[in-house]
């Protein structure tokens, strides 16, 4: 089995790290060999944030090698972009339908570019946009679109569903497993 | 098997763990600062933060002459802080095993430089593990230990972001049942370094090293790894991963041990190869080495010397493939760190700016008050250099310039060694005004008790020291005391004690918008009146994440969500368009 590359992008404090924890751990629980790789420290301010996951019979390096990205899993579409050059020509991108001004914008000196789905599709015409506000909200918290996105991200890797849930229950506070197996099952189109 | 993912700091700590230790200390640093934090698990480790490297440093030791394990952590540059005691504690040895890790940042991710501590490995005569990954910084840490007791030495394990900060699998063994109870023991000859013993000692640190190096031969930690024969390649660490991903053909010698290095095992490996590279982070410090022993290799001719190695960047120095082009990025804002909305030091920085202060910088969440819009620092070099810059270049400007120096220091940075530079500068006479941005927690690293939280590392009340008498005790006259939440009163204070021609001290009160303990009185979140507000942009100039300009309606915007009330955005309207959002 190859080493599967998925790169998981978007700003501090938007629940990268859960998100990947729990990719990780599915990995880990199918039996495979998983290196997961972020920055802590200053770029948590609010910065730009990046997390590294690969898996599969042998991983060796946890940083994805450049252009060998699988899947970019984002969160917010402007961070998409900025990492959209390490994908492989026939990547897929799930991307989050959300802005966040960074300081510049917020400060109105620069403005936040337009059209970046458009622009995303037409490299890469595998992507996945989810409303990950919308759906988190239909759950009743707008604290759950990271979980949210996994669901949606599901639907394209090759993982049991249970494996999902008990990594899920596995990592997230016990107090907040109910919203987010209801978070999840919205991402993953199997709450109706 | 017990098979757990974790990360590289983890894993040490569950490696210090499983060599029964019984003291581990250290001072928060990115990026070793979640060694100490996951020590907490372990009741058996008496496990605390120390002010600053150095007292960390010493109390391993003492642990380490009473006969206990001991680790000691800190970041690459924090070893330049405790190098004192190192280089002499090379001389003493061990009783109890004593393992420092030093955790390095190699492309300064979260530090202000990128030295290679592997330096400090040969510089102070002791030897160094290298993991590559976290299975192995479980595994060289209990080997850490075991060395350490059996040359009677001190042990570097060395851990950079990319293997502290990464996750992998790792299988788990347990602690000893029986570990050496500690105990008074006297050994002058060996523990009081004085000339007529320490120079004896010498002797045995350099035969020490001479052993490790033949014992290093034959361990399983430096081993071959056989490819196809053609090409070799020296590695260690994480450029090992690389080496995997990059030159997945060539025979390896994957070095556990960076120091001393095992030079018959490099000799019989190099001896087998027209083509050998060394491939390493940073600096060519293995190279070097393998050179003197009169080996060609290839490696920092070819490979990067400054920034930290990645598959990409190892393909493209050894083989000259090009990295992705990144230019169709080029024009997306940036998104820098920031300052937490609510975070006391805004205003302050505010204020600096539009005082013209020339403002001496130093480490912590503070520094980016580098960033615009607030602007306000003129330099940035190392823990506590803040005070000590400050009265030096107060030393050499006229009467009006010198009244533009402020020094600008957190709460953690002035214990670590901020309180000497003000010692220094009430002794001499100095001119300068200090900021102690006390928000009574070591922020930037995550926000870990220091001795002015007023709790220890595993959350137990202990003393809160007490910054006005400390400040006091050391002389200083002028102390003001202000709750950086007031605008016009930090305003106005800064204005007075920036003229005041002798040492000054403002002490900020105000905690930690992120340790709830100390904010109980969390506020409600504010909106901006469309009505009221002109679009004179003001209150941008905070900077404040909370607000944003809407570019169509000319008009501030509050994103109430993230907003935590801390009103000092009301204090920059002259239109009172910040209002409370009612209950």
């Amino acid at each position: 089995m190859n080493t599967t590359n998925i790169l998981i992008a978007g700003v501090g404090g938007q629940g990268i790290l859960l998100a990947s924890e729990v990719l990780s751990e599915v990995c880990l629980m199918a039996g495979l060999d998983v290196k997961k790789n972020e920055i802590h420290g200053m770029s948590q301010r609010g910065g730009s944030v990046v997390s590294h996951v690969r898996y599969g019979e042998k991983v060796y390096s946890s940083i994805i090698p450049e252009g060998e990205v699988d899947i970019l899993f984002s969160f917010e579409l402007m961070e998409t972009c900025r990492y959209l050059p390490l994908l492989r020509s026939k990547g897929r991108v799930v991307v989050n339908d959300w802005k966040i001004a960074p300081p510049s914008v917020a400060l109105g000196k620069q403005i936040y570019p337009e059209n970046l789905i458009e622009t995303i599709e037409q490299q890469f015409p595998l992507t996945t946009v989810v409303d990950g506000l919308t759906l988190a909200l239909e759950t009743g918290n707008a604290k759950t679109v990271n979980t949210v996105l996994l669901g949606a991200l599901s639907n394209i890797l090759d993982f049991d569903h249970d494996m999902w849930l008990a990594a899920l229950k596995k990592m997230v506070p016990e107090k907040l497993v109910d919203i987010n197996l209801k978070a999840f099952a919205a991402g993953r189109g199997t709450n109706s | 098997m017990n098979k757990v993912l974790l990360s590289g700091n983890e894993a040490i700590a569950r490696g210090t763990f499983e060599a029964g230790a019984l003291v581990a200390c250290a001072y928060p640093g990115t990026p070793s600062t979640e060694i100490l934090e996951n020590m907490t698990r372990y009741k058996e480790i008496d496990s605390s933060w120390a002010p600053n490297e150095k007292v960390a440093l010493e109390v391993g030791i003492g642990a380490c002459y009473g006969g206990a394990r001991a680790l000691v952590v800190m970041k690459h540059v924090g070893v330049n802080v405790a190098a004192d005691p190192l280089f002499t504690l090379t001389y003493t040895g061990v009783r109890g095993g004593l393992v420092l890790v030093t955790a390095d940042d190699p492309e300064l991710h979260s530090s202000q430089n990128e030295q290679d501590n592997r330096n400090f490995a040969k510089f102070a005569k002791m030897p160094m593990f290298e993991p590559s990954d976290s299975q192995e910084a479980l595994d060289f840490t209990k080997l850490g230990f075991e060395v350490s007791e059996q040359f009677d030495t001190p042990v570097f394990l060395r851990s950079t972001t990319r293997i502290s900060h990464s996750k992998s699998v790792v299988t788990m063994g347990e602690r000893p049942d029986h570990i050496p109870t500690p105990s008074l023991e006297r050994n002058p000859a060996k523990l009081v370094m004085l000339p007529g013993n320490a120079r004896k000692r010498h002797y045995d640190v350099e035969e020490r090293i001479l052993k490790l190096e033949e014992w290093g031969c034959n361990q399983s930690f430096n081993r071959v790894e056989k490819g196809k024969g053609e090409v070799g390649v020296i590695t260690s660490g994480v450029s090992y991963q690389y080496v995997k991903e990059v030159l997945p053909d060539a025979d390896v010698l994957k070095l556990g041990m960076v120091y001393p290095l095992p030079k018959q095992l490099i000799r019989d490996f190099a001896a087998n190869y027209t083509t050998l590279y060394v491939v390493e982070e940073l600096d060519p410090f293995i190279e070097e080495q393998v050179q003197a022993m009169g080996i060609t290799v290839i490696g920092k001719e070819k490979i990067p010397i400054c920034g930290e190695l990645t598959p990409g960047r190892l393909a493209k120095g050894l083989f000259g493939i090009a990295l992705p082009d990144e230019s169709s990025t080029h024009h997306l804002p940036p998104r820098p760190p920031n300052m937490c909305p609510g975070c006391p030091h805004r205003g302050v920085f505010m204020e600096l700016n539009r005082a013209k202060a020339f403002v001496t910088g130093d480490i912590g969440c503070y520094t980016l008050g580098f960033m615009p819009p607030l602007s306000a620092m003129d330099t940035c070099v190392c823990m506590g250099a803040s005070i000590g810059n400050a009265t030096g270049i107060s030393k050499v400007l006229s009467e009006e310039e010198q009244r533009k120096v402020v020094a600008v220091i957190g709460d953690s940075t002035f214990l670590h060694t901020g309180i000497n530079g003000l010692m220094d500068m009430v002794y001499n006479n100095s001119t300068a005004t200090v900021i102690i941005l006390d928000n009574r927690i070591t922020a930037m690293t995550g926000r870990q008790e220091n001795p002015t939280s007023g709790y220890t590392l595993d959350n137990n009340p202990s003393f809160r020291v007490d910054m006005e008498q400390l400040c006091r005790a050391v002389g200083v006259e002028h102390i003001r005391i202000i709750d950086p939440y007031n605008i016009a009163l930090t305003r106005k204070t800064l204005r007075e004690e920036m003229a005041r021609p002798e040492v000054s001290v403002i002490i900020t009160t105000r905690p930690c918008i992120l340790v709830p303990r100390d904010n109980l009185d969390r506020r409600p979140s504010l909106y901006v009146d469309h009505d009221a507000c002109t679009g004179c942009k003001a209150c941008l100039r905070l900077g404040c994440p909370a607000i944003t300009w809407d570019e169509t309606t000319k008009k501030s915007n509050i994103d109430k969500i993230i907003c935590v009330g801390c009103k000092v955005c009301q204090q920059t309207c002259g239109f009172n368009a910040f209002k409370e959002v009612e209950a």
